[in-house]
């Protein structure tokens, strides 16, 4: 199989205005109470984004609409300016270019390090291929190289399980990395992490920033100091504030409702 | 594809495997024919249809394991597809005793007690072998396919796909046991003659069948292990796990999900059409929903997804049952209900895994923590 032909296909997202995501006047409510109230966001191509916000902002449930879990009660989502990601299921979805990182770990504990990755690699996702091929050289060069990335070379047979929970983060990132997508989604990557583990996630994360775009969730300040340029303050479903990392710290608002508390 | 079929088992299970097929084969025609009947190694011409029982009940087990045991769908419906590709050969067995039924009509005897006059439109066709083949091999996995379309796009799962399919083998018993329904009522269809023209009262007929059902088997077990060896197998046990991130990986579930359960579906019923030439009969009580819930006891005795596991337990309760309800049949079920009891919280692995546990404990090197 030509894997440049893999690689290349399902990347006709068309970003020539700049912006990869564009979340427009997004409302989604559970039984009248409003997780997301008419919220306009826009993620720039190759820009890394940090969101943060007090629990029950809507995080989490803007993530879950942007990946086709969740569908909203209003607005529009585009992936790109030609992909209307409301039209599309989660597969399809995750197949255009959008990966995520949910909040728990969430990796197939049965399989062994390596098989978490073969499983995530961006290939041909139909049953036959599934059936009948078996990985090529440079989709296994993918898989080493990417094990190197994220440090766990050594667990490689090892089962997903088994590992240490800053470990199955970085698996889940690593998995990720192998889908190769546009956009990635990245709920809380630090939680329960060492302060080493954070500072080489950080590193990893700014480094994917320009090949990707990506959007990260995230409560620990010092993480998001690390990483951020821009900033988006989420508060009751809405964009309270956006900017430099210094600007959304000395905004009034946020400290009332963020930082202060 | 050789190359890929060879690298599914060590050359020791290959070498295993294919000493038994040996065995059932060979080995055990040869102890019947050759060696005298008051030796203790004879194997009596009764063993051969009771073997292929078990060998189909095997099959089932297998077919159950694909798809909960790897694939997490419990299924207790599975009776319904044992019951088409029974039901089908069964129909053709009818036609082929031709004349010599009790009312000596061309009509199987349960028409002609019905009073009708001439064969349904859809036992045309039953009068060729090739034709109920045909439908052995298409038409189970085309009900799973279109049954499984709309509950896995609904994305109906857990219990509440279990309960369906509860009720699709109650419903459909109830509608095998109608005289009108024209599969012959509760009695079902029986008093089979012959098949491809060989009597099915001789013993190299019965055991030609025990012959064809061993080397079937293997084929199934073959292809059984070479789709849970693939990376399909692994994408099928993901899904077991946490199908959510498979579809956030980008596959289409619902695709791999009604790929297993059809194929589960196939084996099945061609389990069924090699079990009714064997037994001699197929009725609806083999829609029954306790039927269908034994064959996840088999499973989950042997061992959830592994396979060699959900043949050894369709073997273990069949022996055991076989033994009991000669020696204690009131007390069958009860002793089936322990053994699941047992089974589900001292060995949820079942037995095999049990077994297992053992050799492999050491072997797993803990992760280097911090």
């Amino acid at each position: 199989m030509n894997s440049a032909e893999v690689s290349l296909k399902d990347h006709s997202i068309d970003t020539r205005h700049g912006c990869i995501l564009y979340l427009e006047n997004l409302t989604v409510s559970f039984d009248g109470f409003k997780a997301l109230d008419n919220l306009n966001l826009y993620i720039d191509d190759g820009e890394l984004r940090c969101i943060i916000g007090p629990n029950g902002a809507g995080k989490t449930t803007m993530m879950d609409v942007i990946t086709g879990k969740t569908r909203p009660d209003e607005g529009t989502v585009f992936f790109g300016q030609n992909l209307d990601l409301l039209q599309m299921t989660e597969y399809e979805i995750a197949h255009a270019g959008i990966g995520r990182k949910f909040q728990k770990p969430t990796v197939f504990k049965n399989h062994t390090v390596y098989e978490n990755l073969e499983l995530a690699l961006h290939a041909d996702k139909d049953i036959w291929t599934s059936l009948l091929k078996r990985l090529n050289t440079d989709q296994k060069e993918t898989i080493e190289g990417t094990l190197e990335t994220v440090g766990l070379v050594e667990q490689k047979n090892i089962r997903a399980g088994l590992l240490a929970h800053g470990q199955t983060q970085w698996l889940e990132i690593g998995m990720l990395l192998v889908q190769d997508p546009r956009l990635l989604l990245i709920d809380e990557p630090v939680a329960g992490m060492t302060h080493q583990e954070t500072e080489q996630t950080a590193e990893l994360l700014s480094s994917l920033a320009g090949k990707h775009s990506v959007v990260v969730v995230e409560h620990e300040m010092d993480f998001i100091r690390s990483i951020a340029n821009r900033v988006t303050v989420l508060h009751e479903g809405r964009v309270l504030a956006e900017g430099a990392m210094e600007d959304v710290q000395n905004d009034p608002k946020v400290i009332e409702v963020y930082l202060g508390s | 594809m050789i190359k890929q079929i060879a690298a599914l088992h060590s050359f020791r299970g290959w070498l295993l495997s294919f000493g038994l097929l040996f065995a059932a084969i060979i080995l055990l025609p040869v102890l019947n024919i050759f060696v005298p009947e008051e030796s203790f190694f004879h194997i009596p011409d009764y063993m051969f249809p009771l073997l292929g029982k078990y060998l189909c009940y095997a099959m089932v087990a297998l077919a159950v394991d694909l798809i909960w045991g790897y694939t997490g769908i419990l299924s207790l419906g599975h009776g319904v597809f044992f019951s088409m590709g029974g039901y089908a050969m069964g129909m053709y067995l009818m036609r082929s005793i031709g004349k010599e039924g009790v009312y000596k009509s061309d009509l199987p005897d349960f028409m002609v007690f019905l009073d009708w006059k001439e064969l349904p439109w859809y036992w045309y066709g039953f009068d060729y072998f090739s034709f109920a083949l045909l439908i052995i091999f298409l038409l189970p996995g085309l009900f799973a396919f279109v049954f499984g379309y709309f509950a896995f796009r609904s994305r109906i799962k857990g219990v509440y796909f279990a309960i369906i399919t509860q009720a699709m083998t109650y419903a459909l018993m109830l509608l095998f046991f109608r005289n009108n329904t024209g599969f012959g009522g509760n009695n079902g269809l029986t008093d089979f003659k012959r098949i491809l023209g060989y009597s099915l009262q001789e013993p190299s007929t019965k055991m030609g069948l025990f012959m064809i059902t061993a080397l079937v088997l293997f084929l199934s077990y073959v292809i059984s292990r070479y789709i849970v060896k693939s990376k399909l197998g692994r994408i099928l046990t993901a899904i077991r796990d946490v199908e959510s991130r498979v579809m956030f990986s980008g596959y289409n579930t619902l695709h791999y999900k009604l790929f297993i359960w059809t194929i589960s579906a196939f084996l099945c019923g061609i389990a069924g059409a090699l079990y009714v030439p064997q037994v001699g009969i197929i009725n609806p009580s083999e829609m029954q929903p306790t039927n269908s819930i034994e064959m996840a006891i088999w499973v989950a005795v042997g061992g959830r997804g592994t396979l060699v596991g959900a043949l050894f337990g369709a073997g273990l309760v069949n022996v055991a049952k076989s033994w009991f309800t000669v020696a204690a049949p009131d007390y069958w079920l009860y002793f089936l209900g322990v053994l699941f009891i047992v089974v589900t919280l001292f060995f949820p692995k079942g037995f095999l895994g049990f077994f297992k546990s053992f050799s492999i404990i050491n072997k797993v090197k803990e992760p280097a923590n911090e």
